[in-house]
């Protein structure tokens, strides 16, 4: 087998109790594109496992899709690591896809590196561009270091070329009404893992609502000084209706929980206005929240990139700036 | 019960930058540490052992300067560790990477239990662990932050983005750890003293039976064309000017013209 | 380095490092606003440090001189006054330690371990330089002690739960007439006053203690009769090198700062680092901090071969208090006005190295030491 006999375009449609992950929506866009820029000639299929999944087909090719593989036993039902590793494995080398791409959810995350390791092919993590180069070889970029660096990734022998792609890089098509293509039912043989159950799940409740659902976000970056420092910032972000987040660091250091993290690594976010404070600005993070409507930056240091993408701000010290702009506010206010 | 605990050396801070001349990773000046999330590995590892009883050891691969988080981990408590070390192995992808860890653990064999942060810092893959568990053909769990051993088994929830999923493994099994878990202890100046007297391997590939088409650059199906800093963004940033006072007012301004007051 | 550092002690290094920067720094400016820090000292318990001189057969880490330096020297680098808390406490541990009983040891170090905090009270209010002209005095009775007289001065004094005191137990003896007591911190006739406003080291607790009628059992006697001043003149031996550690540290803090602020701070188009007036205070301030260095791991490295090093130990302080001192003037001096606010925390350090040169044996009564002994050097 040489690379030559693979070919098309895979997509993991990642499903949980019949509703498709929005990223995989987003993987079969970019697969439309990637197809135009390998001259055409590979097919773009979405593949799903569960139980009753052929039914998700039409959604699937109305995202892009041009075939659906629906992989159908009642022992895929619920998403478990090895049955769905050793099903994607069997389709995989019955069909010789070329391109393998996961959403980079803790689903994708958790299943892509067993499927790479048992058909001993490339996995790369996360990816937050794909692209096909001048000599037509796919090439992914993934940021290291929080996203300070970036490296372009390449699999060049080995196939299917497998990557995890993070999730709101890329947008969806307009779904297409009544869109059409091949649908493959297939029944493969599978046990259900006898060694990993779930055995429960509780919801998350989190404190305040969810960042990536906030209009309004103060941020605070590794400048902070202190935990007390950070409790000014949420003064502020009350005052302003809106929520406190941070970049990572805060999160490593215990300050703020994980959900409260802007950023690849944290949550992607979209607001109408946001302040950042004592933020450098990792790639990581720019990518994180550089579609905001309004961003306004603090930072005492005129080199930090997070003036590549702030419309306002002051190059200052933002231990004293804040009071005083909590203080301006408040009498504005009457408060 | 035995525990092996995965651990890798990271540069201590992600404000790394590239060489303009060679285009490498600037290495001088910076710190390396036991990457965060392994160093919860080691604690839950360590936490395991007060509870249940059993051993710990510390695995990592690297040049013999990665022998310091070894000494780290040893120094928190672990009783023996082991340095993967081979100018063979170097060059690695993940599935070249996790190929001779996976042989490690066979080698040291009657593990119980196989423990992993959920990433390291540098490269942030997450795939280190499920790789080594799909070579061992054991379970794995990843995103774990609690866990309790039950009769052979393992209870562990996963802290998922909008829930907590308990999973039930049986052991032998791999589990992956968040932050969550725990807060690792810092290595006290007792067991600081002991911890070099303790039983500390040093591996090459040969001895761990590793196949050679299977690891280093050869054995990696990736790899690596170019590493690059972000291109700079351009947006036009409008700077408030003037002492803490006006900068306030300026802010104010920009604030209500914003609506947001 | 002309001090070689085991491995052990290149690991107590790294880790006193990271502890000070997790742990320790972050909380200097609340303790210098607002005093000792008893979270903090939890921490440090559980991390093993407060028994890190104590021998592994009492439960501790077994470190000798050196080792509680290197603590002592990071801890300072993130608050001089956890360092010189620390400090205290393995000084008066240390003194039971070195001459207590083997019942004494076994009852009192395990409890050094696990963080009860320990106290050495020597200086009173109207004997400070002159150690020897102590008032407390302690009766002996039937039973037991009787105590009376005071203290002031003392590091840990309010926070510790035992205290090493030293009294007169023959007055017509002068220093031969001086020994000394443990005694807990809920002995009756133990009053404890306010905590003194310091100028700097502002989170290790310092009160002033009275003694009113202290009846103390036999066995609180510590070591020889009539032996506490020797007793005392040891330990100080200890303290000075840690004081030159803490220094050490204080000023490489100081120079640290001044760094950040000369790299980030533009004047007149260009970071202020790029004026020489500017850059060159960091060589002298390199130089000076290395000598330091060296002057207290030679005294604690005698120390630990069993050396006499009272004259080097003093010559530590004394070079390392002052030098600190003019060190955080000069790293002021690179903030301009900025290094007056207490928003750029430089000025607090210049407090605490301040009141180092006065502590465990003031300047001058360390140049009487050196001088005295350097002029009978035949």
């Amino acid at each position: 087998m040489t690379k030559e006999d693979y070919s098309g375009i895979w997509v993991f449609a990642e499903q949980e109790a019949g509703v498709i992950s929005p990223t995989t929506f987003e993987l079969l866009a970019k697969s439309i594109d990637l197809k135009a820029k390998l001259g055409g000639k590979d097919e773009i299929t979405a593949v799903v496992l569960g139980d009753n999944v052929a039914a998700l087909a039409d959604t699937l090719f109305s995202y892009g899709a041009e075939k659906v593989i629906a992989a159908e036993n009642a022992n895929l039902a619920v998403y478990s690591a090895r049955p769905y590793a050793k099903v994607l494995k069997e389709l995989s080398e019955k069909y010789l896809p070329s391109i393998f791409l996961f959403p980079a959810s803790p689903q994708g995350r958790d299943l892509a590196p067993r499927v790479m390791c048992d058909l001993r092919t490339g996995l790369t993590a996360d990816a937050i561009d794909l692209d096909i180069d001048e000599d037509g070889v796919f090439v992914q970029t993934t940021p290291n270091f929080g996203g300070n660096i970036l490296s372009h990734i390449c699999i060049m022998e080995k196939r299917p070329q497998m990557v995890t792609v993070h999730p709101k890089v890329f947008s969806p098509i307009a779904p297409i009404a009544g869109a059409k293509g091949e649908l493959i039912v297939e029944k493969p043989e599978v046990e259900a893992d006898d060694c990993y159950t779930v055995i429960g799940t509780e919801k998350r409740v989190f404190e305040g609502k969810p960042i990536a659902d906030c209009s309004v976000l103060v941020s605070g970056g590794r400048g902070i000084k202190s935990e007390e420092d950070l409790a000014q910032l949420r003064e502020l972000a009350e005052l302003l209706g809106g929520e406190l987040a941070s970049s990572r660091p805060l999160v490593d250091n215990g300050w703020l929980p994980h959900e409260k993290q802007i950023g690849q690594s944290g949550t992607t976010v979209k607001p109408d206005f946001i302040l950042n404070i004592a933020v450098s600005g990792s790639v990581q993070y720019l990518a994180g929240m550089q579609n905001a409507k309004c961003i306004m930056s603090i930072n005492n240091f005129r080199e930090a990139p997070i003036w590549d993408v702030s419309h306002y701000g002051a190059v200052a010290d933002y231990s004293k700036l804040i009071p005083a702009v909590i203080a301006e506010i408040r009498r504005r206010k009457g408060l | 019960m035995k525990t092996l605990v995965f651990v890798k050396q990271v540069p201590d801070t992600d404000d790394v930058k590239l060489d303009p001349k060679t285009g490498n990773i600037m290495r001088e000046g910076v710190q390396s540490v036991i990457n965060p999330f392994d160093a919860n590995g080691v604690e839950t590892a360590l936490q395991l052992k007060e509870k249940y009883g059993g051993s710990v050891i510390a695995i990592s691969m690297g040049p013999p300067q990665a022998d310091d988080v070894l000494k780290k981990s040893l120094a928190m408590g672990c009783d023996e560790s082991v340095l993967i070390s081979d100018r063979a192995l170097g060059g690695a992808d993940t599935l070249a990477t996790g190929y001779p860890l996976a042989k490690a653990a066979e080698k040291i064999g009657d593990y119980d239990l196989i423990i992993c942060g959920r990433h390291a810092t540098d490269a942030e893959t997450a795939q280190t662990g499920p790789i080594i568990a799909a070579f061992l053909g054991i379970p794995h769990v990843t995103l774990v932050d609690k866990v309790e051993i039950e009769d052979g088994w393992a209870v562990c929830r996963r802290m998922l983005p909008d829930r907590y999923e308990t999973v039930k493994v049986k052991l032998p099994a791999l589990i992956t750890v968040c932050a969550e878990i725990n807060s690792p202890r810092y290595p006290t100046p007792m067991n600081i003293m002991k911890a070099l007297k303790k039983p500390r391997a040093v591996w090459n590939a040969e001895e761990l039976g590793c196949d050679p088409s299977m690891i280093g650059i050869p054995g990696s199906p990736s790899s690596n064309k170019k590493i690059f800093e972000p291109p700079k963004r351009n947006t036009d940033t409008r700077f408030f000017e003037g002492d803490t006072e006006a900068l306030a007012r300026a802010i104010v301004d920009a604030l209500e013209a914003e609506k947001l007051i | 380095m002309l001090i070689q550092l085991t491995e052990e002690q290149k690991m107590l290094r790294d880790m006193a490092r990271e502890f000070t920067r997790n742990e320790i720094a972050p909380r200097d400016k609340w303790m210098d606003e607002n005093g000792f820090d008893w979270d903090l000292c939890k921490k440090i318990t559980e991390a093993g440090f407060m028994g890190a001189n104590i021998p592994e057969q009492y439960g501790g880490g077994g470190g000798g001189i050196v080792d509680t330096t290197i603590i002592a020297n990071e801890f300072a680098k993130g608050s001089a006054s956890i360092a010189t808390f620390v400090g205290g406490h393995w000084l008066a541990s240390n003194l039971i330690l070195e001459n207590g009983t083997e019942e004494q040891r076994q009852k009192y170090m395990p409890l050094a371990v696990e963080g009860k905090i320990f106290a050495f009270g020597l200086t009173e209010a109207s004997a400070g330089s002159d150690a020897a002209g102590i008032k407390s005095i302690a009766e002996e009775t039937e039973d037991g002690w009787v105590l009376n007289g005071g203290k002031a001065w003392i590091t840990n004094s309010g926070v510790a739960d035992y205290y090493v005191i030293l009294a007169l137990t023959e007055p017509e003896l002068g220093t031969k007439g001086i020994s000394a007591f443990i005694m807990p911190k809920d002995t009756e006739g133990l009053a404890v006053g306010k905590f003194e406003e310091k100028m700097g080291v502002r989170g290790s607790a310092t009160c002033e203690l009275a003694f009113n009628n202290i009846r103390l059992p036999k066995d609180a006697l510590l070591g020889t009769r009539g032996k506490g001043f020797v007793m005392a003149m040891q330990t100080l031996d200890i303290g000075r090198i840690s004081a030159a550690a803490v220094c050490a540290g204080i000023a490489e803090h100081a120079m640290n700062l001044a760094k950040d602020y000369a790299n980030e701070r533009k004047a007149f188009g260009k970071p202020i680092k790029a004026f020489q007036g500017v850059a060159f205070r960091f060589a002298d301030m390199y130089a000076e901090i290395k000598a330091m260095e060296l002057l207290a791991f030679d005294a604690a490295t005698t120390k630990d071969a069993g050396g006499r090093c009272t004259l080097d130990a003093a010559a530590a302080k004394l070079f390392a208090t002052e030098r600190a001192t003019q060190i955080c003037i000069q790293a002021q001096a690179v903030f301009g006005g900025n290094g007056m606010s207490k928003e750029y925390d430089i000025e607090r350090l210049l407090r605490d190295a301040r009141v180092w040169t006065v502590m465990e044996g003031s300047t001058e009564i360390l140049r009487m030491i050196v001088s005295g002994n350097v002029l009978a050097q035949k």
